[in-house]
């Protein structure tokens, strides 16, 4: 069965942007705290150009719309989070060329996306960045169905308070070591929206 | 704020107009991109030479295009990153099927920013390879950490690499000895005053009238201490003891970097080299060549860095090969 067509992609950036703009201080201010403190501002910013651009184009497959969302966040968000999030989605376009979009290729395409962000990010579970909670969702993947979708933001919310109480070992909030301590990961919580957008939009009904 | 600009979100693109008006022979902006680049680009038969970073560092890194050094440099906003897109504009620009070597400065968002690029330009069947630096001694190096920051010893790593894909070496050539440059360059800054991003319209940190700050990154990063204010002899001392104590000196022959943070008038870089010198002599090291002047900045701010370089007879000879950019000379 076909869960994520082109319309669904498209509406999932939609859902996307809408939770980068309603949560822009609450990030923002999550990365004041151990970062630099611009991650609400530039999420919400390249959510915006995402949403511009893939209204105003025609794509043939979901492999193009978030071919489009990663070459877009790459240019428009800058900082770590621009390649990290540009990544995720080109590897998921990737794995998604040329087939329609169920359940198999779908964890594959998350899967392949959880890769590129632990290369790209050089990160291991359990350093306090979005990796984590990417991961835990492939790791969900792995074991449940699809359908489970809410299952895995449950999931996503006890990584995110998991980590809150951790050192950060990568990125800027490493310069802070222990100083990171209770404090949520703004990137973590932005991934969290991410996935609350796709339970928004998929087809999980059978 | 006190600033010689028009608007804090367009000082980058005004400063790049600006500086093409003013070398039109030299460089050329590509249209429509942050990218600035030898006028003559692509050399053809040589690899091409791409660094960059966020600006606030002038003259870096467009003050070192030319012959000899950067082919094409890409700036991003003020210390941010450039973007994957911006940087493969560079690299097309400039490859001329002999490869690409990156220079990038290691930081967590410089590294994504341009190893993304190059994957992207791998695609496209560009031959890409790239080297970080990391001469901060400031920053602890470990297997827990991001690492050293890079800072004005990049600039001996662009003139090296340069120099050496100048005499038509291969991309695997100039790269190793990109690598070895780093491996032997260190450097240490102190801040005495803090510095202010345009965009956030405040000074980055603050530090008492009679305080300085030992170990300062390039964009106001915390250093290692804060310590009260001392005499220009005292501070040359600290910085050279702790970049000495990184690597073997003993009976090196170096070159020297004093450089200027951005708001410290040429005399006390001078006059911070005037015992630089004399505590290399006492220890025995050999001076090759020594630069002063600002060449890695942090804007508006008040400091230094001491960058050193240990040589052999292949680095000595491409560090004074001949090069023809605005802000290095030999």
């Amino acid at each position: 069965m076909i869960i994520l067509t082109v319309d669904k992609a498209k509406d999932w950036m939609k859902e996307i942007q809408k939770r980068m703009f309603d949560h822009k201080d609450q990030l923002t201010e999550l990365d004041q705290a151990i970062g630099d403190g611009d991650h609400g501002i530039n999420m919400a910013r390249g959510f915006h150009e995402v949403v511009a651009k893939v209204n105003h184009t025609t794509y043939d497959s979901v492999a193009d719309v978030l071919k489009s969302a990663a070459m877009t966040l790459m240019a428009k968000v800058g900082g770590a989070s621009g390649p990290l999030y540009g990544t995720a989605f080109l590897k998921m376009s990737l794995a998604m060329q040329g087939k329609e979009v169920d359940q198999d290729v779908f964890k594959q395409a998350i899967n392949d996306a959880v890769e590129g962000l632990q290369a790209r990010g050089k990160a291991d579970f359990g350093e306090k960045t979005m990796y984590d909670v990417w991961k835990q969702v492939a790791n969900f993947l792995q074991e449940e169905d699809v359908k489970d979708w809410y299952g895995i933001l449950e999931v996503c919310q006890a990584t995110i308070e998991d980590t809150r109480e951790m050192a950060a070992t990568k990125g800027r909030a490493s310069y802070l070591k222990e100083r990171s301590k209770g404090h949520v990961d703004p990137g973590s919580m932005s991934s969290f929206y991410i996935f609350e957008a796709l339970a928004e939009v998929l087809d999980l009904e059978e | 704020m006190k600033k010689v600009i028009n608007d804090a979100n367009h000082v980058v693109d005004e400063m790049l107009d600006g500086l093409v008006e003013a070398y039109p022979t030299f460089l050329k902006r590509l249209p429509g991109t942050t990218v600035i680049s030898r006028s003559d680009a692509p050399v053809q038969g040589k690899v091409g030479i791409v660094s960059g970073g966020g600006s606030g560092h002038e003259p870096a890194h467009a003050g070192f295009v030319g012959k000899g050094m950067l082919d094409v440099a890409v700036a991003g906003e003020v210390f941010t990153s450039p973007t994957p897109d911006q940087i493969i504009e560079a690299i097309k620009a400039v490859d001329s099927g002999n490869g690409v070597l990156l220079i990038i400065k290691n930081y967590t968002g410089d590294v994504m920013n341009f190893e993304m690029a190059q994957e992207m330009a791998e695609m496209e069947g560009i031959k890409v390879d790239s080297v970080i630096v990391n001469d901060d001694v400031a920053v602890e190096d470990s297997t827990f950490t991001v690492g050293r920051r890079g800072i004005a010893g990049t600039v001996f790593v662009h003139k090296i690499a340069g120099a050496k894909a100048d005499t038509g070496a291969s991309l695997e050539e100039v790269k190793a000895v990109a690598e070895k440059t780093i491996a032997n360059v260190r450097s240490m800054g102190v801040a005495l005053s803090s510095c202010t991003v345009p965009a956030a319209g405040k000074p980055s940190f603050t530090l008492a009238d009679n305080e300085m700050e030992i170990g300062i990154g390039i964009h106001g990063e915390p250093g290692i201490e804060r310590v009260p204010l001392e005499k220009a002899d005292n501070i040359a001392t600290i910085l050279v003891d702790k970049v000495l104590a990184d690597i073997n000196y003993v009976k090196a022959e170096v070159a020297l970097m004093v450089n200027g943070l951005g708001a410290t008038p040429e005399m006390e870089l001078h006059i911070v080299n005037r015992k630089v010198s004399d505590l290399l002599k006492e220890k025995e090291i050999t001076l090759y060549k020594t630069w002063v002047g600002e060449y890695m900045t942090s804007l508006d701010m008040a400091g230094f860095s001491i960058t050193l370089l240990k040589l052999d007879s292949e680095l000595k000879n491409l560090l004074v090969q001949d090069v023809k950019t605005i802000a290095f000379h030999v």
